[in-house]
């Protein structure tokens, strides 16, 4: 390979923490809201977002390039690994596998969960307000719900686990203690993260997400 | 009487052979005479006097290399039951049977078990992991180094570029230009030093090339790995810092 790989390694590993991470937490949030305000609560939490100024470009920067960039790059940096956890049964070095497979698990479902809902918006098949009874319809079909969940687990390890190695590639975690104590946090992270997703799917299989109930919530919302 | 008396115990190897770098790896069965407190070296050095299979028949004896035979040269290594290590500290007694020998395959392969571990020194002139004194005179004692950090700084010191580093970690192969655990961690060691850190910059940007420090996954095999318990992924966080402080430095001073 010609060229300096450094910068780019830098950048992946920095835009996997700011901004990815960061949308990754409002996301987990945002989808909680199913959760706890039902489909009031996620319909406002939606609309609160997409009243954020220059919505267009803060995604564009935020969101897509950020991702563009950290899964194109990601998949040559697992493509440059030699997985031997065989050999070496390490708790670290079994991270390391997962690192890259949830990472290529996580590329693929984003690409096909955008598609399914922010394209869906963009081109007119569904509005913000339908997205809860649109994961609604998802999520109740047994299959769909079983990649979703994977998906989700894959994906908030990759963000703890990238969380942690983000900690020792930029030099913040050096001795062992430390690296032993953010690696504690992470998994905290990991769970706490998890159970946010984990709930928000499940949220959205009840009837409170069915397109007529939302169709009265939606009607109250605008009307009431 | 003497019929089981003569019965003598064996140790059975399986060896991972290869006639020329280029020609196919086949495995050869030993059985080979049980002596106490014999190692892997002591062994091939039977094979070695009595290059019989296993099976009766003959074969060329099986080539390694060796020199110390005390662990601090780093020539013996290879891969024994699955794990890379030396091959004169690996006491036949402490390993499960039969007892299998491969040659550390991340590097090219000479023959049998011999391997050319060129590469590692290659990587030590790139980071120029020595301290630069040369001159037209005499310059005199350098300065002090702290107690304090000629302890942790004599651990890095031990490194005999075994290679078992390389071989343990994911991130070394023929797909990867990763420089390997190793020379990283010499250069914190001669960056430490305190006449060798008038040179850091240089072998900081060494390893901030293609091939540096960024092939780094964090596996942490290395440290796991390492016969000499070298403080490998400590090293690495630490070049990691200092490389990223050289990098906005170089930013903001450019
Ligand atoms: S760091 Fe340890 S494992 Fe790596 S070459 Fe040096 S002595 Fe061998
Ligand atoms: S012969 Fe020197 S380390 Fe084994």
């Amino acid at each position: 390979m010609s060229g300096n790989s450094y910068l780019p390694r830098k950048l992946h590993s920095l835009l996997g923490v700011i901004p990815l991470g960061l949308f990754f937490i409002e996301h987990a949030l945002t989808n909680y809201s199913a959760f706890e305000g039902g489909q009031q609560g996620f319909v406002d939490a939606v609309h609160g977002i997409h009243k954020l100024p220059l919505v267009f470009f803060i995604e564009l920067f935020i969101i897509w390039l950020p991702i563009l960039f950290h899964g194109v790059y990601g998949l040559y940096i697992a493509y440059q690994s030699n997985l031997n956890t065989g050999r070496f049964s390490y708790g670290r070095n079994w991270a390391f596998a997962l690192q890259r497979i949830s990472g290529v698990i996580t590329l693929i479902f984003v690409f096909w969960h955008v598609w399914n809902t922010r394209v869906q918006v963009a081109l007119g098949n569904t509005t913000y307000e339908q997205l809860g009874s649109h994961m609604h319809e998802i999520v109740n079909q047994p299959v769909y719900f079983a990649i979703y969940f994977i998906a989700v687990i894959a994906a908030v390890f990759h963000f703890s686990n990238g969380l942690w190695s983000f900690l020792v590639s930029w030099g913040i975690t050096v001795g062992p203690r430390a690296q032993r104590v953010s690696s504690n946090i992470c998994i905290g992270i990991f769970v706490i993260v998890s159970v946010l997703f984990l709930l928000s799917l499940f949220a959205f299989r009840g009837a409170e997400f069915a397109p007529s109930a939302a169709a009265a919530a939606i009607s109250t919302a605008t009307f009431g | 009487m003497a019929e089981t008396a003569t019965k003598q115990r064996t140790v059975k190897f399986i060896i991972t052979r290869r006639e020329r770098p280029e020609s196919a790896p086949y495995t050869e069965e030993f059985e080979v005479p049980y002596r106490p407190n014999m190692n892997v070296i002591s062994a091939l050095m039977e094979i070695q006097r009595n290059p019989v299979k296993a099976d009766g028949g003959k074969t060329a004896p099986v080539c390694w290399e060796s020199n110390c035979l005390e662990e601090v040269c780093g020539a013996c290594s290879m891969v024994i039951n699955g794990k890379p290590r030396q091959a004169c500290s690996a006491l036949v007694d402490k390993l499960e049977q039969p007892i299998r020998l491969e040659p550390m395959s991340t590097f090219p392969v000479v023959r049998d078990l011999v391997i050319n571990r060129e590469r590692m020194f290659q990587a030590l002139k790139k980071v120029k992991a020595w301290i630069p004194i040369d001159g037209t005179y005499d310059l005199g004692p350098g300065p002090r180094m702290a107690e304090t950090k000629r302890q942790w700084a004599y651990e890095l010191s031990k490194c005999m570029t075994c290679g078992v580093c390389l071989e343990a970690c994911p991130n070394v192969n023929e797909r990867n230009s990763f420089i390997g655990p190793a020379a990283i961690s010499q250069v914190r060691l001669f960056n430490a030093h305190p006449t060798g850190e008038m040179n850091e910059h240089e072998r900081l940007e060494a390893l901030m090339d293609d091939g540096g420090i960024e092939g780094c996954g964090n596996s942490q095999n290395c440290v796991r790995s390492c016969p000499k318990g070298i403080p490998l992924t400590t090293s690495i966080a630490a070049i990691n810092k200092d490389t990223t402080k050289h990098m906005f430095k170089k930013w903001l001073t450019m």
